[in-house]
Order: structure tokens, then C-alpha cells, then sequence
């Protein structure tokens, strides 16, 4: 017989990401139930699953590979249950990356991870990485969904040199302006969700987001 | 549309915060981790913590404080003071900051940044550089709060420092440290064409017309302690203050 009330769990997969415990804490701070998943086979039956990320994807993706997970995301993500990737996690979800060389990723999402250009459409020098606060402005996959009507200005913390550019728009949950550029800050596709900033280091509003993803 | 952050630097000495002039004659002000709270709650930006006497012990003490911190203080957090290898930066960020600060262990071996780099990214490295003018357009580089000289030429240094793999300068003026009379401008708009990294300027933050023109110099971040800590202006009051000047700010 199940309990009447089911503590909220997630898992969060560690493949050496410097940010895995700013991600646990978070969690653990909203009341949710963190396990954390090295190989593969520990993602079997999960329900909600989390892929933190700081650092080079080439690198992040041999990591991966190497231990079953990449295979284990795969099975998770097809089999319909919620899966978040932060950061490099979410560039990981992308087709390649041309991060220190061309490196192929998950492919969940079409599209591939491309350096932020040294300049803004308004001309103005680009610094890299881009460090800071904005605010989040809805994307196309946010017409409909469980953020539509609560992603448009939620404050968030980016650190990044590169950006994942989804092929479809209608994947871009979320976009932040840079210089007249137009980032893609948040993706959402089915059961799949991905932030470029780190909602776990944004205030209380980045904790929100978790708390929304567990639901 | 321009922006910048606001930082709220606290250096601590043992278990307390502490505040000094000129990077000297330090004055206890309390529980650090009571003051990095209270700066959450009121929307800054980031933490900076500095153990101000970590170099003189070889290491550095802020691992309990950054840890009880990162419980309940969810944004960015660095931590510089005693970094001196890969594995004083392992210890530190897995205690729960963000990013390393490093000043004397780079200035004797300026490899280490390459390696903290290597193995925890480069957003990771910050290069801590305490700037003392000696002529026009000329300032060198100290380390250990501006006692001791290393005789490296600051806009040289920086420049390296970048090429080895620091994502962050973290420049702080020792002329005008503690003064509350304005960050030297001279050196952020130096430094800021001499680098394609984020400056943080710190040192001489007294209102927010400074904040608004250390922006205008080509600085990223603001990071301030006194004004913070002896209630000369909230984190409110700034952003009020710059958003008036045109300056496009997400509150938090």
C-alpha cells in the first residue's frame, strides 16, 4: 500500500560537474529527496532525472558515455518521464558542439552548441564568458505547456561561452537578449526541459523553476 | 543594454568580518555568514568571501563558513585567500562556491591558473589583483592586502593571466580601498581594454554614481563592502539609483 503522502526524489547524475552539489542543495532546500546516479543502471525506474553541468562538453560527453549514461538518458527520456538538464547538461541534449573542437552530443534536441559571437548585433565587444543576471523572455514552446504562463521575466543566472541554437524554434522555451542577440536560455520538448543558467544559483525565483519541474 | 553586477564583498579574518582602509587597520563587524544572508534576502548579486590572512597561514579557513553558507544562499559564491593548488580550489568548491579567487599562489606561479582552469573550467578561475598606482597609467601588482610588491606591471599580468585561462579579474585598488571615495577609474578603464574577460571593480564603492560610472569604464560587476556593511545604501537603493541612469538591471 502506498504512503499517503509520496516524498518528492529526484536524481541527479554525476559525471564530475563542478556544480552537482549547488544542484543538490537546491533541491534538498525545496524538500525534495536527492539520490545521485554514477552509472547507467541506477537511472532504471527513475522518476524525475537531473543532468547538472559546468565545464567542457567534450570532456562531459566522454564522461557520459563511459559510464552508461548516455544510454540510461536515452532510455529515460523515451520512456516519457521528466528529464532536466542545466547548463552544459542542457547543451549536452543538443545534435554536436563546437566547443573546443567538434563534439557530438545526446541529440535529443535538433541543433547544435555554437560559441557566443564577439560582438552584438549592435556592434558593441562581447564579453566572454557572459556572466550575469537577465530576464527570461518566453519562446515559441511556451504558448502552450506547464510554463507558459510563468517563465516571461523570471531573473536568472547565466555563465557560459557557448549556446545551444535549437533548429526548430518551437523547442525555445525561453530566450534572454544579449546585445541584440537573441540566447537560447530554455528548451522544452515533451517530457524534456533544459535551462542554460543555473536556476540553482538564482535566488528564489531559480528555485521556483526546480520546484516546478518536480512538481 | 548595458548591465552590472553587484557584489557584496566580505573579508573575514578567523570567524568574523571584517573591514578595514586601504586593506589595513581591520575592524571586526560579526558573523559573515549573518551579513551574506542578509544580502541574499535584499537581491545582491553574488557573494565574494576573502580569508584576509589565509596567505600568511598558507591556507585558507573559510571551508565551514562558505558551506553553512551555501545552505541557504542560492547564488553565486566565490571564495579567494590561501588558493594554492588544484586541490585547495577542490576543497572550496565542493564546500560550496562557485568560483576560486587567486592572487599570491598565481603571482609565484602563474601556471596554477591554467590547471584550475583545466580541470574546473575557466568560469571557475577568478585572478585577484590588488593594484597599486605608481604613475600615470602605470600600477603594479601586490599581494598579502597590498603589503608585499611583486613587480609585476598590472596590465601585464592581467593579459597573461587571461591567455592562461582566468574567466574573471577581480581588480581591486589599494589606493582607494575603504575610502568610499570612488573606484579608481583610471585602472578599470585600463584594465577593461586590455582584457576580453569580465572585470569586477572593488575598492573606493561610496554611492551609486560610482556604480554608474565604473560601468561606463568597461567594468562587468561592482564589488563593495562598505557601504553595505555600514548601511550607507541597500541593495535597493542601487538599483533604483542606476536604473535611473538608464542602466537595465534584473531584480531578483
Amino acid at each position: 500500500m502506498r504512503a499517503l503522502t509520496l516524498s518528492k526524489s529526484v536524481i541527479l547524475i554525476d559525471y564530475g560537474a563542478s556544480n552537482l552539489l549547488s544542484v543538490r542543495r537546491a533541491f534538498q532546500h525545496i524538500g525534495v529527496d536527492v539520490r545521485v546516479a554514477v552509472h547507467g543502471a541506477e537511472l532504471a525506474g527513475a522518476g524525475h532525472v537531473v543532468l547538472p553541468g559546468v565545464g567542457a562538453f567534450g570532456k562531459a560527453m566522454g564522461a557520459l558515455e563511459k559510464s552508461g549514461l548516455h544510454d540510461a538518458i536515452h532510455a529515460h527520456v523515451a520512456s516519457g518521464r521528466p528529464f532536466l538538464g542545466i547548463c552544459l547538461g542542457m547543451q549536452m541534449m543538443m545534435d554536436q558542439s563546437e566547443e573546443f573542437g567538434i563534439h557530438r552530443g545526446m541529440g535529443l534536441i535538433a541543433g547544435n552548441v555554437v560559441a557566443i559571437p564577439a560582438h552584438g548585433m549592435d556592434g558593441a565587444a562581447h564579453k566572454i564568458p557572459r556572466i550575469g543576471w537577465a530576464y527570461l523572455r518566453r519562446g515559441e514552446a511556451a504558448r502552450q505547456g506547464d510554463y507558459a504562463s510563468n517563465i516571461e521575466n523570471v531573473p536568472m543566472y547565466f555563465v557560459h561561452s557557448f549556446m545551444a541554437v535549437p533548429s526548430d524554434p518551437s523547442d525555445r522555451l525561453a530566450n534572454v537578449d544579449y546585445g541584440g542577440l537573441s540566447i537560447c536560455a530554455a528548451i522544452q520538448r515533451d517530457n524534456m526541459l533544459g535551462f542554460q543558467g543555473h536556476p540553482e544559483k538564482s535566488g528564489e525565483a531559480g528555485l521556483d523553476l526546480l520546484r516546478q519541474f518536480v512538481g | 543594454m548595458k548591465s552590472i553586477r553587484l557584489i557584496a564583498r566580505l573579508d573575514v579574518k578567523g570567524p568574523n568580518l571584517i573591514k578595514g582602509v586601504r586593506l589595513e587597520g581591520l575592524r571586526k563587524m560579526g558573523d559573515p555568514q549573518a551579513f551574506a544572508r542578509d544580502y541574499y534576502r535584499q537581491g545582491i548579486d553574488e557573494i565574494l568571501y576573502m580569508d584576509v590572512v589565509a596567505s600568511l597561514y598558507g591556507r585558507n579557513n573559510l571551508t565551514d563558513i562558505v558551506e553553512r553558507t551555501a545552505e541557504n544562499v542560492f547564488i553565486p559564491i566565490t571564495v579567494g585567500g590561501g588558493v594554492r593548488s588544484v586541490d585547495d580550489a577542490r576543497m572550496l568548491l565542493r564546500a560550496g562556491a562557485d568560483k576560486v579567487a587567486i592572487n599570491t599562489a598565481a603571482t609565484q606561479r602563474a601556471d596554477l591558473l591554467s590547471e584550475i582552469a583545466d580541470h574546473f573550467g575557466s568560469q571557475c578561475v577568478v585572478l585577484s589583483v590588488e593594484a597599486k598606482r605608481i604613475s600615470d597609467g602605470r600600477w603594479e601588482a601586490f599581494t598579502d592586502n597590498g603589503r608585499e610588491k611583486t613587480g609585476l606591471d598590472v596590465l601585464e599580468w592581467i593579459a597573461k593571466a587571461e591567455r592562461l585561462g582566468a574567466g574573471e579579474i577581480l581588480l581591486t585598488s589599494i589606493d582607494n580601498e575603504g575610502t568610499a571615495l570612488g573606484f579608481d577609474f583610471d585602472l578599470i578603464g585600463a584594465v577593461s581594454r586590455a582584457v576580453k574577460i569580465p572585470v569586477i571593480a572593488s575598492g573606493g564603492m561610496g554611492s551609486t554614481d560610482h556604480l554608474c560610472t565604473a560601468l561606463n569604464m568597461g567594468a562587468d560587476a561592482v564589488a563593495m563592502a562598505n557601504v553595505l556593511h555600514y548601511r550607507k545604501l541597500s541593495v535597493g537603493d542601487m538599483r533604483l539609483g542606476v536604473a535611473s541612469a538608464g542602466v537595465d538591471m534584473c531584480v531578483h
